[in-house]
């Protein structure tokens, strides 16, 4: 037991290591403040090319959205940053997450949202057109407010897998959390700088998480 | 330097493909067995923690929702390095692939939970009552009439939420499991050459591909009926 307070409760080291921690945890939030609404805008994208009348469009956005589905967002990581150097391209640590955390989100949020549009009812459509309204203010004012509503549980728990996925940049090199938190056991040889962050990642994602549940049982029921 | 050879000898090099392809499918078979054993052990301990929450007794069902949500919250890479790194400080030595498989399983079993008793909960009460007034007990109406109408509707977000998690067998690489991206990543800097990565990345699309279909299939298949 005293081992186990030792080594993963240790206070002492946890508060010379919380300053450090704290910086990871300012460039996780920054990280954050990209990558979810270019998702979100990258993600709608997605959704509105696989369901445009283009066929070429179409199917290369469903691809799109499988590939980077089926790719473990470590192995796009490490893919771009490891990888395109030898295609001449040499991205900083924060490029190449931007990069591969952009293009994994973005589908992720783009199927979502095209599971949301396919639950609208055509007849939707075809009355806000008959309406007169032109087919961008239908999708619009019509069909995305629905849709967004449908398909809201799934939205925010993808948020929180965000934030999560944030993690895995540390394998790069950026000084994020959990980069700050693993630096600050290798100093110390004590786990108590990890269970620190990961109390600050409940912290943070604790009541969104509570959030989650909450949503997904409303619906269904 | 990069500039001297061509795209092509950068990332498909035709030699290097044959040379490392026999590490590659190692690795694949590495990812396949540990991902297995995640979905097996995931699934099963999740289905059992929603079944226990059903008897409703407080003091266990608060002790899972708090497994579920500490478990759901955390990011697996974080719960991956305290396991890894932790435990042989206080006397308990795991070999990096069972640290990989015990991690995965219970944040699969977390949301695997919450997703089987959102299921159950949405089997309405009628279902209980009737069941029990013709003389099943409590098990007999859990296993007979609520659970096999449960589960139908927890197909399609159990699949997802399985391949999402299996894809964090990636993870391992990080603890030195020789799972795809480990031996790409080796492979890659011995050669000084990129096309282990991009043969490692192949072999994630051609493993998850036709999972991520199935997952697509499944949903429209046994999709929830929403307002």
């Amino acid at each position: 037991m005293e081992a186990i307070g030792q080594q993963f409760f240790n206070l002492a080291i946890m508060e010379r290591a919380l300053p450090l921690l704290l910086m990871g945890l300012r460039q996780t939030i920054v990280i954050c403040l990209i990558v979810i609404p270019l998702g979100l805008a990258g993600g709608l994208a997605f959704a509105l090319l696989s369901r445009t009348s283009l066929s070429p469009v179409r199917w290369a956005a469903v691809v799109a959205i499988d590939f980077f589905r089926a790719v473990p967002p470590l192995v796009l990581l490490i893919f771009v940053y490891s990888g395109l150097p030898f295609a001449g391209l040499r991205p900083s640590p924060f490029a190449a997450v931007g990069i591969a955390f952009l293009l994994n989100t973005s589908s992720y949020y783009g199927e979502i949202y095209r599971a949301g549009i396919e639950s609208i009812g055509l007849g939707q459509w075809d009355a806000a057109r008959s309406t007169g309204l032109t087919l961008s203010q239908t999708l619009a004012y019509v069909v995305l407010p629905q849709a967004m509503r449908n398909v809201l549980p799934d939205l925010v728990s993808n948020t929180v897998e965000v934030v999560k996925l944030t993690s895995i940049a540390s394998v790069v090199a950026l000084p994020e959390l959990l980069y700050s938190a693993d630096m600050a056991r290798s100093v110390t040889f004590n786990s108590s700088p990890l269970v620190l962050a990961a109390a600050i990642y409940l912290i943070m994602l604790w009541p969104i998480v509570r959030l989650v549940s909450r949503l997904e049982r409303r619906i269904a029921t | 330097m990069d500039r001297g050879f061509g795209f092509l000898d950068a990332f498909f090099k035709w030699e290097l493909i044959e040379r490392y392809f026999p590490t590659i499918m190692q690795g694949m078979a590495v990812t396949i067995e540990i991902a297995a054993a995640v979905v097996l052990t995931g699934i099963s301990l999740g289905l059992l923690l929603a079944v226990a929450r059903s008897f409703r007794v407080l003091p266990a069902s608060a002790l899972i929702v708090l497994f579920a949500d500490i478990f759901r919250a955390l990011p697996p890479l974080v719960l991956v390095l305290l396991v890894y790194f932790g435990l042989p400080n206080v006397g308990i030595n795991l070999p990096s692939f069972a640290v990989l498989w015990l991690v995965l399983s219970l944040v699969l079993a977390a949301f695997c939970e919450e997703i089987f008793w959102a299921g159950i909960l949405s089997v309405p009460k009628g279902q209980w009552e009737a069941a029990r007034s013709t003389g099943l007990g409590f098990l007999g109406t859990l296993i007979y009439v609520v659970l096999p109408q449960a589960l139908r509707l927890t197909v399609p977000p159990i699949t997802n939420r399985t391949i999402a998690i299996t894809k964090n067998t990636a993870l391992g690489t990080v603890i030195g499991v020789g799972e795809i991206l480990n031996q790409a990543t080796t492979a890659q800097s011995f050669s000084g050459n990129a096309t282990p990565l991009m043969m490692g990345a192949i072999a994630y699309v051609m493993l998850f591909i036709p999972v991520v279909a199935l997952g697509r299939f499944l949903e429209t298949r046994f999709s929830w009926r929403r307002a």
